[in-house]
């Protein structure tokens, strides 16, 4: 086991990208500080009662890093920064570093380096303020198996100095109903399934009004159904201004719900960014895109494409693709109607018609130059 | 741990208090818990039927003087020296074992089902919940010495004559006044565990494995008391956490002797005072990444 001293960085990423994501700028109020146990409130603002907590980032990181006992590195000097009411996609493959991540953010275990601010004050030393206005749900859930449903969010809800005893029969029951509960609630926790112990852990986070939701893995063991559910009401929380930090290794989920996303890979963040410019970045390094037709007379509708510019051209079955041509100075590239409508015009019958949009998953195979696996 | 600035928000000190409640009912409501206490429960059950049985055709065995036994023979006279000889039969192992068991299991439990995480960020604050844990387990304690003493005092008057008490200084108080006696005893024992109470506090915060801290805290308690009756080791004893636990007969004499008694609620002082550091030093710094 080498010494601490001598860590050894993760393998040079082969993408080692030289501008990041258009990042948002660090607007740290004071400069560096120590990892902070128990630093206490030195550094601290330390607001008045009923004052809202400034900044304008949910969440935002400096050099934070985690190096397990051995030196391997974790998390290594991870400059995060999470915008105020975005739903923010936390993207890696398993093993990347995220969970480590948001323990560190969430107070459970200490950072080697580095610092991190939650809601705009430092963690962990302010957990005791910064924490209530924030639900969890960290690695999967954790329940009492021999207390029922109902009975466990009592339990998490007296665990939270700010909740009010008398108002918490209904904001559980509230919770309970939101995630589709309300039905098992009196059931043993025991004897529910992955999917019910999920929602369980998501109504834990949803017992009292939040400034931001941490869901690590939050569609983890649900069905189809189940996600669609979970990504409606992430869609809810986020319509009523809460900032929902979402860590999944599902580059679609992402895609669906996410403003913003970060990307992960060995403990260092690749990118980040709103989600329209990762995908933008990439259309961009590839021109306008590849045009997509289905069709029952592949040949013609190649000759066709083939006189409006289009490169590239392969046939596959019944779809033929092709590489939209770059835009002309001062013309743009052609029309996507009028090449419909000349295929249409020159007799092509035409099933499908559209551009392939990059995703995330192209976004993450570009900038990581591997596949979406487990980290070695 | 900046806990000073909770103060400035709302004042809520009764929320400790809350999570307290929430301890003790979710404890008690443990089957495990719950067998705990039956075992315990049996045991003045089991004694007083024996004691029955081998005195019903003979004269009473067993010589008197010091030590717990020798309680024994006094049951057929009065059915309240059941409660004594429960609690001395008792004490050494069956009493601090069950404290081993949810003491070992209060932190590291939490810890192995996953839940401790959730409590930490709701957040509960890990020296409150130190506390809190520390206050249930010291309940338990309070709990099982008391349904050992309840239990042998209603087998002790259903089996045997009750009456005037008879002290081991050979002066009679009255059925009352023992009662009293004996509810002072069960005080007495319940402290004497305030010690192992934090050993295993300190042992469960130390891993995230529950049965692991039980079983280190009982065989830890089993391996001090084997090293309490070493005589080439006396110079350590006193300081063994179980070496005065038995120093509860003393109420028993009139006037009592303080002496042993008070030696032995210092020495618990002094464990609680000592582990009690060590597990919130512990507990306050660790990783949690279970």
């Amino acid at each position: 086991m080498p010494p601490v001293g001598a860590v050894r960085r993760p393998v040079a990423q082969p993408h080692d990208m030289g501008e990041p994501m258009p990042k948002q700028p660090a607007t740290g109020p004071d400069g560096a500080r120590p990892p902070a146990r128990g630093s206490g409130p030195a550094g601290t603002p330390a607001p008045g009662p009923g004052v809202p907590s400034a900044g304008e980032w949910a969440i935002e990181t400096r050099g934070l890093t985690k190096a397990y006992r051995g030196g391997q590195l974790a998390v290594d000097g991870l400059d995060l920064v999470v915008p105020r009411g975005s739903v923010f996609g936390f993207l890696g493959p398993n093993g990347s570093g995220k969970t480590t991540t948001i323990r560190m953010l969430m107070g459970l275990i200490d950072a080697t380096a580095g610092s991190a601010r939650v809601l705009g004050q430092p963690m962990p030393a302010a957990g005791r303020r910064v924490l209530p206005k924030v639900g969890a749900l960290i690695e999967g859930p954790a329940l009492y198996g021999f207390l029922s449903g109902r009975e466990n969010l009592r339990r998490f809800d007296a665990a939270d100095p700010d909740a009010d005893p008398r108002s918490r029969d209904a904001r559980v029951g509230h919770a309970l109903e939101r995630v589709g509960l309300g039905a098992a609630a009196g059931k043993k926790a025991r004897a529910y399934s992955l999917g019910m112990k999920q929602r369980l852990g998501l109504a834990a986070a949803l017992l009292r009004p939040r400034e931001l939701l941490v869901l690590d893995e939050p569609t983890n063991g649900l069905d189809p159904q189940g996600m669609r559910e979970i990504r409606a009401l992430v869609r809810e929380l986020a319509a009523d201004g809460t900032t929902v930090f979402l860590s999944s290794h599902l580059l679609d989920e992402i895609e669906q719900v996410c403003t913003h996303a970060a990307v992960m890979a060995r403990g260092r963040l690749i990118t980040q960014g709103t989600v329209a410019d990762l995908s933008s970045t990439v259309l961009g390094s590839r021109g306008p895109g590849r045009l997509t037709v289905t069709t029952p007379d592949p040949a013609d509708a190649v000759r066709v494409l083939k006189e409006h510019g289009l490169t590239g051209l392969q046939i596959t079955d019944d779809r033929v693709t092709g590489e939209l041509p770059e835009a002309d100075d001062g013309a743009g590239p052609p029309e996507l109607a009028d090449l419909n409508a000349a295929l249409v015009h020159a007799g092509v019958r035409v099933r499908g018609f559209g551009t392939e949009r990059a995703t995330l998953e192209d976004v993450f195979v570009q900038l990581t130059g591997e596949g979406f696996d487990v980290a070695g | 741990m900046s806990q000073a600035e909770g103060v400035l928000r709302r004042p809520r000190p009764l929320w400790s208090l809350g999570l307290l409640r929430s301890e003790i009912t979710m404890t008690f409501r443990r089957w495990r818990t719950l067998a705990l206490l039956a075992v315990l429960a049996g045991v003045p059950v089991l004694v007083g039927i024996a004691v029955k049985i081998e005195t019903g055709d003979g004269g009473p065995g067993g010589g008197g003087g010091q030590g717990g036994p020798a309680f024994i023979s006094q049951v057929t006279h009065n059915g309240l020296f059941l409660v004594f000889t429960s609690l001395a039969v008792t004490l050494p192992f069956f009493l601090p074992m069950s404290i081993g068991v949810i003491a070992g299991d209060s932190l590291a439990g939490e810890a192995h089902g996953g839940t401790l995480r959730y409590l930490l960020v709701a957040p509960a604050g890990r020296t409150r919940l130190l506390l809190v844990k520390y206050a249930t387990t010291l309940t338990f304690c309070l709990v099982a010495t008391l349904v050992v003493a309840l239990s042998a005092l209603v087998t002790g008057a259903l089996l045997f004559p009750l009456g005037e008490v008879t002290l081991l200084s050979g002066t009679s108080i009255s059925f009352g006044e023992g009662l009293l006696r004996a509810l002072a005893i069960a005080v007495v024992v319940a402290l004497s565990l305030i010690g192992v109470a934090a050993v295993g506090l300190f042992i469960s915060a130390l891993t995230s494995s529950g049965i692991a801290a039980m079983a280190t805290t009982v065989g830890l308690l089993i391996t001090v008391q084997i090293l309490d009756t070493i005589p080439q080791l006396s110079a350590v004893q006193p300081y063994l956490f179980p070496h005065y636990w038995l120093s509860f007969a003393d109420l028993l004499r009139d006037p009592v002797y303080w002496d042993q008694l008070q030696k032995n609620l210092g020495l618990q002082a002094l464990y609680a005072a000592v582990f009690g550091s060590a597990a919130w030093a512990r507990f306050t710094t660790r990783d949690i990444t279970a």
